[in-house]
């Protein structure tokens, strides 16, 4: 079975449909380094899930080239291909006839693997996606939205794969539900550090799982690829500009914690005074400035005590 | 015994030293039933399940071919569909005619008879079973790795089985059903002892005895099939559940 992170490259990836004048992909260049999350996103029309399908050959290139650790997609069987590439989507397609553990045990069970070691395997992954031992017997059917995509994220993992792909994983999933799938997907990557293709259509999305976020325009062309903080900074056009939205200012203070900032002095800063963990972002500390109607805030340390102050136009320099 | 009524009564099939209840063939004797179980029914009732049950089995064999051929190649499904649709509105009297000629008066005739009902509902019922998988399901198993033949073992078959089971019970009962007519070819099944009890009277115990292990057999095959489901897609009931 394979393991580790790949590294992942498109090489004037294009897709081109026989009965449309527009390519859906267009040669599309762009380097994924291994471990790190890539996050594809546009507007509808942008050709990201094709993007993504072409990786594992859901959808065949036009011409163009995809590489995997150095191997053209081409090259490889297709099953065998498949089978190194965690495949999580939306509506997370969990086998309703089988319980979760042999849903997890589902790629492992092609590469021959025995009961016991699935069952080992299966307990291992749904802690690791933070569902209970006793999920393991469930049917799909007796599982919430979140619980199965949980489900159907341990299934891509399960054989271990070096990359994994996930089209809009958290898309159907409502709100609070999916910022606590995000963060969790965050910290389990920072567990397992696997060459990630996530596609979603929202930007908030992307700017929060995403190192490297890759823009795509209608026609499949590729806008921008880049970092969020330099996204947002230096968006390349007026289209990303707009994409990322007129907050962009905002969505970017949203990338820092108040633990990268120099901290003023204690001393002058008035009683009650807002006060909020390091871990918090500069965007939720102007906005609890700003909904306070104050200049200063406390910083607090990990243990809960005051460690310095930082004043709005500190937050903002 | 009053020899008078008994001269002047009914005619009655399995003639012998009948008890008044025969005699005045009233609704339902219970010394009939003692007394020509052994004789008549039991294995009148052998035959019928074996009539219906190799009628199933052959058009289950043929069908999942047929129903695999239509699924696979989908320009074979309305050709498929559209025969199997015939077979089913030609009455099963008039197929016994057309079939005599060729194959003449033996079990073969009523089998083929029957397999070719059971194929239209078998047919169909695979077809959709098999089509009903949600096409994220197929996705994912694409996406895993399965290769086209382990998608239809390990995915679609299971998946597509409580439509086939659904299929197989529709088909049971009405085999079970249409074998009484059987015995119009072939002096076997249920069907033979209530052809005897029409023959010159209206025998009733014997009717309504014959008419009721249709029924009750019709019945427990059913019931088997229920328990079948459950057994095999423990799942399926917390699908329709949630």
């Amino acid at each position: 079975m394979p393991g580790q992170a790949a590294e992942l490259v498109f090489d004037e990836a294009t897709k081109q449909y026989a009965d449309r004048p527009e390519p859906a992909v267009d040669h599309l260049s762009l380097t994924v380094a291994a471990g790190e999350i890539c996050v594809l996103v546009g507007p509808s029309g942008g050709g990201k899930t094709t993007a993504l399908k072409l990786v594992n050959r859901l959808i065949e290139l036009s011409s163009g080239d995809i590489r995997i650790d150095g191997t053209s997609v081409k090259e490889q069987n297709l099953v065998q291909l498949r089978r190194g590439i965690g495949y999580v989507i939306q509506q997370v397609g969990l086998f309703p006839h089988m319980n979760v553990e042999a849903n997890i045990g589902t790629v492992p069970r092609l590469y021959g693997r025995s009961k016991a070691w699935i069952h080992t395997r299966s307990l291992e992954l749904l802690e690791l996606v933070g569902l209970d031992a006793s999920y393991a017997k469930r049917y799909p059917a007796q599982l919430s939205g979140g619980e199965r995509q949980r489900v159907g994220l341990a299934r891509a993992l399960a054989a271990d794969p070096p990359l994994m792909l996930m089209d809009e994983p958290f898309g159907a999933i409502d709100p609070i539900v999916r910022a606590r799938l995000q963060d969790e997907f965050l910290r389990l990557q920072r567990e397992v550090r696997k060459t990630v293709v996530f596609v979603t259509h929202d930007i908030d999305e992307a700017i929060k799982v995403g190192d490297r976020i890759a823009i795509l325009r209608v026609g499949g062309r590729l806008a921008q690829y880049d970092t969020p903080a330099a996204i947002l900074e230096r968006p390349a056009d007026a289209f990303v500009a707009e994409f990322v939205g007129a907050d962009r200012a905002l969505k970017a203070l949203a990338l820092r914690t108040l633990a990268e900032l120099e901290l003023g002095p204690l001393d002058g800063v008035v009683d009650g005074a807002p006060r909020l963990p390091a871990e918090a972002t500069l965007r939720d500390a102007l906005s609890l400035l700003i909904a306070e109607k104050r200049d200063t805030l406390v910083v607090l340390d990990a243990r809960g005590n005051p460690a310095g102050s930082l004043t709005k136009d500190d937050l903002l320099r | 015994m009053n020899v008078v009524l008994a001269a002047g009564g009914p005619v009655i099939p399995n003639f012998g030293q009948g008890s008044s209840c025969e005699i005045h063939n009233g609704w339902f004797c219970t010394d009939w039933l003692r007394a020509h179980w052994g004789d008549t029914l039991q294995p009148a009732l052998i035959q019928h399940i074996e009539l219906a049950a190799i009628a199933v089995a052959v058009g289950f064999v043929l069908a999942s071919a047929l129903a695999f051929a239509g699924f696979r190649f989908r320009v074979l499904d309305p050709p498929i569909g559209v025969f199997a649709d015939f077979l089913y509105t030609i009455p099963s009297i008039a197929l016994f005619e057309l079939l005599v000629p060729i194959t003449g008066v033996t079990e073969t005739t009523v089998e083929i008879a029957l397999v070719l009902y059971t194929l239209l509902i078998l047919y169909r019922n695979m077809i959709e079973g098999l089509r009903s998988v949600p096409p994220d399901v197929l996705e994912a198993a694409r996406g895993s790795g399965l290769s086209r033949a382990q998608t239809l073992r390990r995915v679609e078959l299971p998946l597509a089985l409580p439509a086939v089971i659904a299929g197989l019970r529709i088909a049971t009962v009405s085999t079970v059903s249409i074998a009484t007519v059987a015995a119009l070819v072939i002096p076997k099944g249920l069907g033979q002892p209530i052809f005897t009890a029409l023959e010159e009277d209206v025998f009733k115990t014997e009717i309504l005895c014959a008419g009721g292990l249709v029924v009750a057999l019709a019945l427990c095959a059913d019931g088997l099939l229920v328990l079948a489901q459950r057994a095999l897609t423990p799942w399926a009931r917390l699908e329709r559940s949630a």
